[in-house]
């Protein structure tokens, strides 16, 4: 009882550190409301002549457009609401222009991110355009935009030169909250094991992650690299709950899409394909330079084996970005469809399909996180893996299983 | 007529994958109902084989938003 307790006073503390954090950021938020009325002025009046402005009152509603604003990385983070009504957690903005590197707070573009406000710094002039930061024209054009644009069949281009870009976005933050949560689970979960032997019985968090990390050490682990998996363990954990707690994150509705981020499931899939070659044996190499074929269809085979080594991953970054970035686009347009109608009473039909889907999303998050990791204990088995491995393997795994 | 041909392929791909997922899935119903007791484990075998399915046919759909 008391333990309880104990773990319900640690919990509230940490709402409580959460809390305070969040009540910072919006005091420097609410600081950050324009001070010029004038520059509001200019905002509101510019915005409602722009073509491609997709919340305008009244028109049609551009649910892709939408659909993009959520699932993609953006400067501040938004909660709810549009325009100058809307709250937003301001980031930092980090760049490399052409003569310094310069440091403010998203908040100086005032929730613009169509162009219309210049952020000045030594002489430098910056412009948010959809999330991506320019350098501004001296002159606006006739929307009152200080990007030029270019628009060929629907889409439109910018030809402003961007600076280097090293901000501390909606998903380095995202991936900051997740490095936290990890480290406090994880450490916490250690020191338990420290504290009380592995041979008591957990408690708390423990118990609910005990059996993930059994799982992932005995059945992905030992199932696909038998021999010598101990080494991989370290990566395997790490990969799958990174995966696992940034999928989850991202289904919270004010959350960061992170998973669903090709470059962040690029560099995982770029640390599996590092480790996969180099820990490549013999029997690996020999299997791609000296095929088991007549020398007749070398020429065809070593190619593919050649590209089958950078295609494997590539098949692994673009299913967990594929999957969690179209979970994500199923949930908003089933919502938009209210707002397309423009009815409440759709909402009788879109809102429980949503939250179905929002439940299938919650498998999916678990599965893709068991896949790639499953995946890549696959591809390392398969590099490190001897010729009479298999018998071996099994032996291991009853007795593993047994252990439990 | 309008529209986008990215539909076109979505669609195509959301067939494939219904092919795909629709033969897994009654080929783990006949493996059950032989042997209802491996239940559990053609289950999971099932859902990590429908996934990769789904990938694939993720992977139309990434194409489609890409050339929309």
């Amino acid at each position: 009882m008391t333990s309880k307790i104990n773990t319900f006073k640690k919990f509230a503390n940490i709402h409580f550190v959460v809390v305070t954090l969040l009540m910072l950021s919006f005091n420097n938020l609410f600081g950050s409301e324009p001070q010029e009325g004038q520059t509001e002025a200019e905002v509101h009046s510019a915005a409602s002549s722009v073509p491609h402005e997709s919340h305008a009152e009244g028109g049609p509603v551009d649910i892709t457009a939408v659909a993009f604003e959520h699932i993609l990385d953006s400067h501040s983070w938004h909660f709810w609401g549009e325009g100058h009504d809307a709250v937003s957690l301001p980031l930092p903005v980090i760049l490399k222009g052409k003569n310094g590197i310069y440091t403010f707070m998203s908040s100086e573009f005032h929730h613009d991110n169509q162009g219309f406000v210049v952020v000045e710094k030594n002489g430098e002039r910056f412009v948010n355009f959809e999330e991506k930061i320019y350098f501004a024209n001296e002159t606006p054009n006739e929307y009152g935009q200080y990007v030029s644009l270019t628009a060929a069949d629907k889409e439109v281009a910018v030809l402003n030169e961007t600076p280097l870009d090293f901000s501390i976005t909606k998903n380095v933050t995202q991936m900051f909250i997740s490095m936290f949560v990890l480290f406090w689970l994880f450490i916490s979960i250690a020191n338990a094991y420290k504290t009380t032997g592995v041979t008591s019985a957990p408690k708390g968090k423990q118990s609910f992650f005990e059996p993930l990390i059994i799982f992932v050490r005995d059945d992905i682990a030992k199932g696909n690299i038998g021999h010598g998996s101990e080494k991989f363990v370290p990566y395997l954990l790490t990969v799958f709950f990174l995966i696992l707690v940034n999928n989850v994150f991202g289904l919270i509705p004010i959350g960061a899409n992170l998973t669903g981020n090709i470059a962040f499931t690029l560099v995982l899939s770029t640390a599996t394909l590092i480790i996969t070659n180099l820990n490549g044996n013999k029997n690996y190499w020999s299997h791609i330079f000296l095929p088991h074929a007549p020398k007749a269809i070398w020429p065809i085979l070593i190619p593919i084996e050649i590209a089958g080594i950078f295609i494997k991953p590539i098949a692994l970054m673009i299913r967990l970005f594929a999957n969690m970035t179209a979970g994500h686009i199923i949930v908003i347009s089933l919502i938009g469809l209210i707002f397309v109608f423009k009815s409440a009473m759709i909402g009788f039909v879109s809102v429980p399909f949503a939250l179905f889907i929002d439940i299938l999303e919650c498998l999916v998050a678990f599965l893709q996180a068991f896949i790639f990791t499953m995946l890549t204990a696959l591809f390392i088995g398969s590099a490190v893996a001897d010729h009479h491995e298999d018998s071996h393997q099994d032996e291991d795994h009853n007795l593993a299983k047994s252990h439990h | 007529m309008t529209g986008s041909i990215a539909a076109v392929g979505a669609g195509l791909a959301v067939i494939g994958a219904g092919l795909g997922i629709g033969k897994i899935g009654g080929s783990a119903m006949e493996a059950i109902a032989r042997q209802p007791e491996a239940a559990a484990k053609i289950q999971t075998a099932m859902i990590i084989a429908a996934a990769l399915v789904e990938g694939v046919a993720l992977f139309g759909v990434v194409v489609a938003l890409m050339s929309k």
